[in-house]
């Protein structure tokens, strides 16, 4: 591959010195998510519009951005870890688990409690998880595969169906507006601004890419490269928590099927890969992630307006997270060529 | 134990003649010496907890049931070894059975063997879709064959209209029914050809090179290896397994929308209990198919010892998680006892003050390859 890449360039790096610096902001698949979902919103509201509908009405976008709010606040959680070059397949049921615990919890107690005893029960897990990865050396996929199966048992155990009941009040969380915005979304954005500043802002946060981009190079230089991981772990699983807690809100009871049915283990990955998060680690950021979030919730809601089948909006969507990764390999090939 | 050329070299002229013994014990067994022992431990529980089970046609009945995962990480360990993920292999058989049963709704009569190639050839399809996405477009094949999965699923959901109907004919059936001979299982006789098929793959040309490129792609690469090429194929023989085991599980349950959930999960935890590393370039197929055969045998066990059916992911969980866990520290630690006292570790070991609590690891942590893989003994590792 290398062979093949020598040959134009100096051609290219010729081209590249020449481009203006707005360019190669451009070229950053963070800014390019975004710009990826405004060019979705707008095909979407000429495809709507051509049909005679309505795309971009208060309550559609409302309606957008309020789906995002479950899927972001997981995608986020899920970027730290992706970004220290680890994984968490178990946020899926801890989803679930968190919702029942968190309604369960409300039912006899107060909110105060069950939002409480729903982040403790995450952070344990997060470290359980960072712990399995780090200590015992398990492959992070096998690793959380493995949490994933325990949180399930222990489910399947216990609840049998829908539990617990969460209070009037703690409802506010998913209904409530504020003017046409829901007050989740202030949620979203408040994770995602403090997940920005952790992962930009702090040294913690230069850890993480460190750790991610190489982590015998961050350990040489004296990166404490196993609490990052453990630290990033606890971080995307006290987020999949916050998940938790809107979804129970959302759902006024906790559901066993609650994280499981949306697949949101494997689908807040694609949403960070389309963000433009490298897989590997080391590349990527919360703000792409958001977008890539988005990206898939306007998609959804233009083929919802459309009438598609749901069974074939899996099938673009396969398509649509295949095609970004591929345009990202393209572009990065092309940059360290 | 393949834990690195620099790592045997030193260690090996200060070795006692036990651990010589030892170490060429393990060097049959490869990294899957665990799972051996694993499997060995839960087919003794299994024969204390039902005197019966090792009646032939029981024994039999029990390899049936681990053919379809047992081809799929047949499969998947190709993949694996060779630095990739398959996630659409349980998409791939739940859209075979769901696809052969929509066929046979159109063309009731449709040959059994012409259906069965059709699905193989289907498989293969699917793979050299997935082997042409990542090599050519140099697309992570988590995302690729997730990607895969979704489509697939998808398609066929949207084909059927959401609930696959049609049943598929008895002679169709009969490769997961029936019997050769009057005692041997189809399903066992395929699983075995399968097998020695895989084994004899590995050890011919294609196999090495598969290894050489899971190992470190630039080296094969360099060595004149194609390696997209040899990843196509991988990801072509694994949507064949995945074929296969579909053409299995039709026949062993008929035709349902939730033929192959979680097959793919379930076909990477048996690779990895086998020792083989994610991220490529370690790891038998046999040991592979020993994890296949363990997580079955897990699945029988606690079947017989009446863990409640919720219970049953939890114990799996932790049993995955302990067996990998045991493998990975096992060795390290063995290393660092081959080590007398007074003899300095292989590798300097750098550790800036206080940092990296514990004990010092004497081969320094791998760096970040693209696939994020513990792995030792790194053609890049600094050599003494």
């Amino acid at each position: 591959m290398t062979g093949t890449a020598l040959a134009p360039q100096p051609a290219r790096a010729a081209a590249k010195s020449r481009a203006p610096r707005g360019r190669g902001r451009l070229a950053d698949p963070a800014v390019g998510v975004w710009l990826a979902a405004g060019a979705v919103t707008a095909l979407g509201w000429i495809v709507v519009a051509a049909r005679g509908g309505d795309f971009l009405t208060l309550a559609n976008v409302v309606g957008i951005l309020q789906n995002c709010v479950a899927l972001g606040l997981v995608a986020v959680g899920q970027t730290a870890v992706i970004l220290t070059g680890s994984l968490d397949l178990s946020v899926a049921y801890l989803i679930s688990l968190g919702t029942l615990v968190a309604a369960t919890t409300m039912e006899d107690g107060s909110v105060v409690t069950g939002v409480l005893a729903v982040l403790a029960l995450s952070a344990a897990v997060g470290l359980a998880n960072g712990l399995i990865v780090t200590g015992l050396k398990v492959n992070a996929f096998i690793a959380t595969l493995g949490t994933a199966f325990i949180l399930r048992g222990w489910i399947e155990d216990n609840y049998t169906g829908p539990a617990g009941k969460v209070p009037a009040s703690f409802q506010h969380l998913g209904y409530d507006r504020m003017g046409p915005v829901p007050v989740s979304l202030f949620l979203l954005l408040a994770v995602t601004a403090v997940l920005w500043l952790i992962t930009r802002r702090t040294r913690f946060g230069h850890h993480l890419y460190a750790t991610g981009g190489d982590e015998h190079a961050a350990r040489l230089s004296g990166v404490r490269t196993r609490r990052t991981v453990i630290a990033a772990h606890v971080l995307c699983s006290l987020c999949v928590g916050a998940a938790a807690l809107f979804l129970a809100s959302r759902l006024g009871a906790g559901a066993p099927w609650a994280g499981t049915e949306a697949r949101y283990d494997l689908e807040s990955i694609a949403a960070v890969v389309l963000g433009g998060t490298v897989l590997a680690g080391g590349r990527g950021g919360v703000v792409g992630t958001l977008g890539g979030v988005l990206v898939l919730a306007v998609l959804d809601s233009v083929f919802n307006q459309l009438g598609v089948d749901p069974f074939f909006k899996n099938v673009v969507r396969g398509v649509v997270i295949i095609a970004a990764v591929a345009l990202y390999a393209r572009r990065g090939a092309r940059r360290s060529a | 134990m393949s834990t690195g050329t620099a790592t045997d070299a030193t260690a090996s002229r200060t070795v006692t003649a036990a651990t010589a013994t030892y170490r060429s014990l393990a060097r049959t067994l490869g990294t899957g010496a665990p799972v051996y022992a694993l499997l060995i431990v839960l087919l003794v529980a299994l024969a204390a907890t039902d005197p019966g089970f090792y009646e032939p046609d029981r024994f039999l009945a029990f390899v049936k049931r681990a053919a379809p995962l047992v081809i799929l990480a047949a499969g998947q360990y190709l993949v694996i070894v060779c630095g990739e993920f398959d996630l659409s292999v349980g998409a791939v058989v739940t859209a075979g059975v769901v696809a052969a049963a929509e066929v046979y709704g159109t063309y009731p009569d449709a040959p059994w063997a012409l259906m069965t190639a059709g699905l193989l050839l289907a498989g293969a399809a699917a793979g050299l879709l997935n082997g042409l996405i990542t090599t050519v477009l140099r697309v992570p094949s988590f995302i690729t064959t997730l990607g895969m999965m979704l489509i697939l699923e998808g398609a066929v959901f949207y084909w059927t209209g959401g609930s696959p109907q049609g049943r598929l004919p008895q002679d169709f059936r009969r490769l997961g029914r029936d019997t050769a001979l009057g005692w041997l299982p189809w399903a066992v006789l395929a699983c075995g050809v399968a097998g020695v098929l895989v084994v004899l793959l590995m050890r011919s040309d294609f196999g090495r090179t598969l290894v050489a490129t899971g190992d470190s792609e630039r080296a094969a690469h360099l060595a004149g290896v194609r390696v997209r090429r040899a990843r196509v194929l991988a990801f072509v023989l694994s949507g064949v397994a995945a074929a296969l085991a579909a053409v299995l599980v039709g026949g062993f349950s008929g035709v349902s929308a939730q033929a192959g959930r979680g097959y793919e999960f379930e076909a990477i935890t048996a690779v990895v209990l086998g020792g083989v590393a994610l991220g490529g370039g370690r790891g038998s197929v046999v040991a592979a198919m020993a994890g296949a055969f363990s997580l079955q045998a897990l699945f029988t066990l606690l079947n017989l010892q009446g863990v409640s059916g919720a219970l049953e992911s939890t114990v799996q969980g932790v049993i995955v998680i302990a067996a990998v866990g045991i493998g990975a520290a096992d060795f390290s630690r063995l290393r660092r006892r081959t080590h007398p006292p007074g003899t300095p570790p292989d590798t300097p070991q750098v550790t800036p003050p206080g940092a990296a609590p514990g004990p010092p690891a004497p081969t320094p942590p791998p760096p970040a390859t693209p696939s994020r893989t513990p792995r030792e003994g790194h053609p890049h590792d600094p050599q003494p």
